[in-house]
């Protein structure tokens, strides 16, 4: 479970990028955080891992503060937490195998995994993950041979190999085009559903949100404006949270050429 | 060069840019400048037996002391261009290692002070100031006249141009895999072994086998002062005017140096 | 056994080599579940690498007798020389004053020739203006020659012919800037834009006014930031020349340190940083606005 009290996020500069943000995200949801960009959706996920220092309030995972956190047990909540990027962050150079086992060293020791091998266990994981998303047969290929989507899914298998309890992915599909979008939100839906990893997703395309997610979040200007099921999250109440009506832009399917594939989903 | 032709028509109606009254200062200094170097050079100190020397050496080098190459006892050329070379290699090994503290103090980064880069920086362009040559008189000072002190000075010298190419290679590199090993709670070592160095290492290797074939090149000078390699014997054949072996020793540096680049240059383009 | 991996390392190389080249390593206790998981590739090649590495750096410090107990020994004798460095004689200065003009000089008018005889020879390297590879393959070949001889060797050489003076250094460094800057020159040549040859040569010119027109505008600025950057080389360079006799300041280290003055030596070193520091400095704006 993730909980944040009176978050709040301000900028050396003055603004704010949280303000007094309340959340508690229960086991298992898969979560949207949608909003205009600016509106401080990079933050609050990036807060959640402390990849970025919050100036107020506290976040617990599973009930530890990992605001307080520090050293080895920061290392170890965040061992717990997965992070799928929008640019993959994948060393290109090495080799997928590698790119997967990097998610596994909060598991061992720093000497261990600086001077020896992964254990085959890890090995095994690694594989499994890279099953899953369907890419095994690259394993070791280098990562700058894969296409976006393609290393998109590697960064999904090292989430997996991580052994992670909650997923955040932070714009994981918008440097992709709408087919592999669709893929990789597949992936990331199954993960969620089979394996009962929360997970949180920012997303631009509000449709997709909709979609995928069993709640939404809306941010606008560092504030929660909207907190709901997705039943509720009508076009109405999303003309709210962006402060103007929807526009095409923010439609995934309005991109995509032939007949509503996303439909399916919902 | 400037293109003012058929200027006078249009000057009325076209202003001409300012920049070109600063030119005529910028030329009278620098006329002013050669005046002065030129005044201080003694050109007539020219030996008369330069040209016989310089035909004497042109015929060394077409017609070379073939037997100085191999000598079963002693120092012959093999001897000495493998040892420049044993010199060139270890130095560059060297520095390889021990700028690998300073290219990570001067890399700038969001999460460092500027000063801290800046002073790692100012340190590196410190040490690259100091010609290898007088760093070799140095260490002989300590080690004795020999190749280790070549190694030596060849070894800290580099590590002021390296440190730098390798600070540029962390600066450029991309901090997306760092993040996202933070984020999966990797220690620093962790991120630096898994994130940072298979990043950077081929840039790195790159970087150490370009100093290398410069070093060889300071390797075949570190001779002249006694610290080992080809030119001590280069010299010495020089001063008792044995003009084919400063032929044959001249061919040897010239084509090991090439024949080095030429590896060299292909293996570096295999790493990038 | 995976807390140790460079024994074993080793000896799975060993084994490698002793096998046949084409046997990929598996990694043990993997063959039985491999499904469709692809193979991991063959290590031997990273293992002949290291292992090369390694025998080379073995060999080298044998040769060249490097040992760290020597240095540890010898660090003493070195502190003591710093020690005996400074303070530096600050008296020495008005002493070395001519020396290091002599110094600059030499570097000044060696860039300049450098640069001179450059242009040339860079026009003939380039590829895409040069008439055939019969041309501009054999001049690069030269030009590689000439730039495998390093400044101070020149030097040597220039002085055996010349005599002892600031002559022979001049020339050394002649020679050296002309192989770096028509280097630097005929790459940059290569990478110019076509589009004002093609213009030039569609206006009927000649090949000379092809050159002034469509080539010089684009490699000016370039042309001289490299000969700023040579010049900067060729300070460096000049200061130490003087210790095969070829005049400027380097002559006084010999002059110095045969007398065991290391506080005038230190003197020396202080005052070829400052100066090469500040013309570093200068050169380096004047670059900077060039581009």
């Amino acid at each position: 479970m993730i909980e944040l009290r009176n978050v709040s996020k301000t900028y050396p500069n003055g603004t704010k990028g949280l303000d007094q943000i309340n959340l508690k995200i229960e086991p298992g949801e898969f979560v949207a955080i949608v909003g205009l960009s600016g509106a401080g959706k990079s933050t609050l996920l990036r807060s959640m891992n402390r990849l970025h220092d919050i100036s107020e309030g506290d976040i617990r995972i599973d009930g530890k503060s990992i605001t307080q956190a520090s050293g080895k047990p920061l290392r170890m909540i965040r061992r717990d937490i997965g992070m799928i990027f929008q640019s993959f962050n994948l060393v290109k150079r090495s080799s997928v195998l590698r790119n997967v086992l990097a998610g596994r060293v909060g598991y061992h020791s720093t000497l261990r995994t600086l001077f020896g091998r992964f254990p085959e266990a890890d090995v095994e994981l690694a594989f499994q993950a890279l099953e899953r998303v369907n890419i095994v047969e690259k394993a070791y290929a280098r990562a700058d041979q894969l296409s976006g989507g393609q290393q998109q899914r590697v960064a999904i298998a090292r989430v997996l190999a991580q052994e992670a309890k909650i997923i955040l992915a932070d714009e994981p599909v918008a440097s992709l085009d709408p087919l592999t979008t669709k893929q990789v939100m597949d992936d990331l839906k199954r993960i969620n559903v089979e394996l009962g990893i929360t997970t949180i997703v920012n997303l631009h395309f509000i449709d997709l949100a909709r979609s995928y997610a069993t709640r939404i979040i809306g941010l606008r200007a560092g504030q929660v404006v909207f907190d709901g099921p997705v039943s509720e999250a009508t076009d109405e109440r999303f003309a709210e949270i962006y402060g103007r009506a929807i526009d095409q832009e923010e439609l995934l399917a309005t991109r995509l050429p032939g007949p509503q594939v996303l439909e399916a989903k919902a | 060069m400037t293109t003012n032709a058929n200027a006078n028509t249009w000057r009325h109606k076209v202003q001409k840019p300012k920049k070109n009254r600063y030119r005529w200062l910028i030329y009278l200094l620098l006329l002013l400048l050669y005046i002065w170097a030129f005044a201080g050079i003694p050109f007539d100190g020219i030996k008369e037996t330069a040209g016989q020397i310089t035909k004497s050496i042109l015929s060394g080098l077409f017609s070379p002391d073939w037997d100085y190459v191999y000598l079963p006892d002693g120092e012959d050329l093999l001897r000495g261009l493998l040892e420049t070379l044993t010199i060139s290699i270890l130095g560059t090994f060297v520095s390889s290692l021990v700028c690998l503290p300073f290219a990570f103090w001067s890399a700038a980064n969001r999460s460092k002070p500027r000063f801290a880069s800046g002073s790692g920086k100012m340190l590196l362009s410190f040490i690259r100031t100091f010609p290898e040559i007088v760093m070799a008189l140095l260490f002989i000072k300590a080690v004795g006249p020999n190749a280790f002190a070549g190694v030596l000075a060849l070894g800290l010298h580099s590590v002021g141009m390296l440190g730098k190419l390798f600070a540029d290679e962390i600066e450029n590199m991309d901090h997306g895999p760092t993040e996202a090993l933070v984020a999966a709670g990797a220690s620093r070592l962790q991120i630096l072994w898994f994130a940072v160095l298979p990043q950077v290492l081929p840039g790195f290797l790159s970087y150490t086998l370009y100093r290398f074939e410069i070093n060889l090149r300071s390797a075949t000078i570190l001779g002249v002062i006694g610290a080992g390699g080809i030119g001590t014997p280069l010299i010495f054949a020089l001063s008792s005017r044995d003009w084919d072996r400063v032929g044959i020793i001249l061919l040897g540096i010239i084509v090991m140096i090439t024949l080095v680049d030429w590896i060299s240059g292909a293996l570096r383009k295999k790493l990038v | 056994m995976n807390t140790n991996p460079r024994p074993n390392a080793k000896s799975n190389a060993q084994a490698n080599a002793n096998k046949s080249a084409n046997l990929s390593v598996n990694p043990p206790g993997q063959a039985g579940l491999n499904r469709d998981r692809p193979q991991a590739p063959g290590k031997l090649k990273h293992y002949l690498t290291a292992v090369i590495i390694l025998l080379l750096l073995w060999g080298s410090s044998v040769d060249t007798e490097a040992s760290l107990g020597k240095l540890i020994q010898g660090s003493p004798n070195m502190l003591d020389l710093l020690r005996e460095m400074f303070p530096p004689k600050w008296s020495y200065f008005d002493n070395i004053v001519p020396a290091m003009l002599e110094t600059i000089r030499m570097a000044l008018i060696g860039t300049t020739f450098g640069a001179i005889f450059a242009v040339p020879v860079a026009l003939l390297c380039a590829s895409n203006l040069s008439r055939s590879a019969w041309i501009y393959q054999p001049v690069r070949f030269l030009l590689n020659l000439v730039r495998t001889i390093p400044d101070l060797l020149l030097a040597a050489i220039f002085v055996a012919i010349f005599g002892l003076g600031p002559l022979p250094g001049m020339m050394a460094l002649t020679v050296f800037s002309f192989g770096l800057i028509a280097k630097l020159t005929y790459e940059a040549l290569e990478t110019i834009d076509r589009g004002p040859l093609e213009a030039m040569t569609s206006v009927g010119a000649s090949s000379v006014q092809r050159i002034v027109f469509g080539v010089v505008p684009q490699i000016q600025a370039h042309f001289i930031s490299y000969v700023l950057y040579t010049f900067e080389i060729n300070v460096r360079a000049a200061a130490v020349l003087g210790l095969v006799g070829a005049g400027g300041i380097g002559h006084y280290y010999e002059v110095t340190l045969g007398f065991l003055e290391y506080d005038k030596t230190c003197m020396i070193i202080l005052f070829t940083l400052a100066v090469v520091l500040l013309i570093d400095y200068v050169s380096t704006k004047l670059r900077e606005k060039l581009l």
